[in-house]
């Protein structure tokens, strides 16, 4: 009975070291795993690395058959179209934000236009590039024709329209968020002076929430930079620098998608080149999106306490 | 002053005219993708559509069943990975706020959930593909749990971060070793959304393609076995959309009539449980 007594505790003791040893493993695994993403993308790009070195970004030949390649095409091409596209994008995004954050936080409208937003965000982007791919391509090579331009159909502006209309839920929920974060004394405080609600956004709302709202649109760049497939089937496939919106392109996503499955040995290796700057770019974009957002939220909820 | 007076209020209505305007503009995409996907995609979709294999372009008929099962064998592959380390990851965050660990690892969520899709499907080949030399449903597998795992990690962390502190202390007050606290009290009361948090990763990655490109492939064949290429709705969408065939394009939207439902109705399951299970404190 003593005995036992004593066993008891021990046991759970060490039951629970155990459990707190695989929660610590389980979480260290995560960061283990991004490593290891990042260390698998720097050894297999190498041979590229070695032999362009920083040049990648200049070159603008990419040529598997006498194995020259440049970057620079790509890397113009992605962002090109997701700089067009988030062009495209904010004045929808904004909208909406404020439509969500201010005009109307709750009702039928509300929830109607938030969960058609939802729906956009969980159309999967394959699905983005076969609606593209039949309805806006032919639209877009028409309008090519009427302004008297090389009718491809397929290039950048395409994918800007269908880049833009993916990434509105993104910028959007998170514009709404922080526009609702925007504390109610300082606008009430507008409107005892006499504003009317647009001079109340144009001048309390948005320079309030205005770091969010930039913080929202650089994560959907990072969405739009990332994106691969319906890119993919729109852009054109093209690996010369693009001249104009018009002009078929590839971006850094669409040339690994559309190269990789045939590549080897050098071409391989400087597609993962490829791979890992666009990991880069990514991540920078994603941390500091992230951090502003995270910043504004533990303000203004210190202010509100 | 009338005049000024009337001219912002004109401005202050015409704003508001704008931004409704361009709300509602913004879902004329939604609606259209919708309408097409319907109306293209339910003319092809019969019987023979959802049970039978693809035939060879010139030979009528043929369907997407190879693609449907391949679909459904990736998301319990994927799932079966990345459930058990996510949700402990997010336990862990939950119950360590602070500390160099704990932050190290909310940024490499952070990192991982950004991370392009085609960049993990990369990766997948790297680790997979090329030691076994073959494409495999494996390596689907593992290339989608990358892709759930941060969204699991991120939602267990924050529906447990909302049970309230009492219940815990109740429990331990009583004598209830820690760990079992964590197993029999908090995960729970958090486990709607919890499983809000997994659904959602789910209705994610039934999408994906661009991380199946190089690894699970495609395969014109019924396969149920996980170190061969298998095929998925979202690649036969491609693959479909891209090749010069009418037919094969009526086949993409029937596929993806499918695969818009598949992932609607996770999401709308999601969100049925998050709101009817929901624990209130």
């Amino acid at each position: 009975m003593d005995n036992k007594a004593r066993q008891v505790p021990g046991n759970t003791d060490r039951s629970e070291k155990r459990f707190n040893l695989v929660l610590a493993l389980s979480g260290a695994f995560i960061v283990a795993l991004l490593a290891a993403i990042l260390v698998t993308l720097f050894i297999t790009a190498l041979p590229s690395i070695k032999e362009f070195g920083l040049f990648f970004f200049a070159g603008k030949v990419w040529d598997a058959t006498t194995e020259t390649f440049g970057a620079l095409p790509f890397l113009v091409g992605t962002l090109f179209s997701s700089f067009l596209a988030l062009i495209i994008s904010i004045p929808f995004s904004l909208a909406i934000s404020i439509f969500l954050g201010e005009y109307f936080k709750e009702g039928a409208v509300s929830t109607f236009l938030r969960s058609a937003v939802e729906v956009l965000a969980g159309i999967p982007s394959v699905i983005y590039g076969l609606w593209g791919l039949f309805l806006l391509m032919p639209a877009v090579r028409l309008m090519e024709m009427k302004i008297g331009v090389a009718p491809h159909g397929v290039g950048i502006l395409t994918s800007s329209l269908i880049l833009a209309i993916m990434i509105i839920p993104f910028s959007a929920s998170i514009g709404r968020e922080v526009i609702s974060l925007v504390p109610g004394d300082l606008k009430e405080a507008a409107y005892s002076l006499g504003a009317t609600r647009f001079e109340v956004i144009r001048n309390i709302v948005i320079p309030y929430a205005r770091s969010g709202i930039i913080a929202g649109i650089l994560l959907a760049l990072g969405r739009a930079i990332g994106e691969t497939m319906a890119v993919t089937m729109l852009i054109g496939n093209s690996n010369f620098l693009p001249t104009s919106i018009f002009s078929p392109a590839n971006t850094m996503a669409s040339v690994i998608a559309n190269e990789f499955a045939e590549a080897t040995g050098i071409t391989a290796a400087s597609l993962i080149y490829v791979a890992l700057v666009l990991f880069f770019v990514t991540m920078v974009v994603n941390i500091v999106g992230t951090y502003v957002i995270q910043k504004l939220s533990i303000e203004s909820s210190k202010e509100v306490s | 002053m009338g005049g000024h007076l009337r001219g912002r209020l004109v401005k202050d209505l015409a704003f508001k005219g704008i931004v409704c305007l361009f709300a509602f503009l913004s879902l004329l995409p939604l609606f259209l993708i919708l309408y097409y996907i319907t109306k293209n995609g339910i003319a092809v979709i019969d019987w023979d559509f959802l049970f039978h294999l693809p035939r060879p372009i010139g030979e009528t008929g043929g369907g997407v069943a190879n693609a449907i099962v391949g679909t459904l064998m990736l998301i319990v592959l994927s799932s079966v990975i990345s459930i058990p380390c996510g949700i402990t990851a997010g336990i862990y965050l939950s119950e360590n706020k602070e500390g160099k660990l704990s932050n190290t690892i909310r940024l490499s969520v952070i990192v991982l959930q950004g991370t392009p899709s085609i960049v993990i499907g990369i990766i997948a080949y790297l680790w997979i593909v090329a030691p076994l030399k073959t494409f495999s449903a494996l390596s689907g597998g593992v290339a989608l749990s990358v892709m759930m795992l941060p969204v699991i990690v991120k939602t267990t962390e924050e529906t447990l971060k909302l049970i309230p502190y009492h219940l815990k202390e109740a429990s331990l007050a009583l004598g209830v070793p820690y760990y079992k606290t964590i197993l029999k009290v908090i995960l729970p009361s958090g486990l709607s959304g919890i499983l809000t948090g997994i659904l959602l990763s789910v209705a994610r990655i039934t999408g994906e393609t661009a991380p199946l490109l190089f690894t699970a492939f495609g395969n014109q064949f019924m396969n149920i076995n996980i170190f061969k290429p298998i095929d998925s709705l979202p690649y036969r969408i491609f693959y479909y959309a891209m090749s010069p065939y009418p037919e094969w394009h009526s086949f993409a939207w029937g596929a993806s009539f499918i695969l818009v439902v598949l992932t609607l109705a996770l999401n709308l399951i999601a969100r049925g449980i998050s709101a009817k299970w929901k624990t209130r404190f």
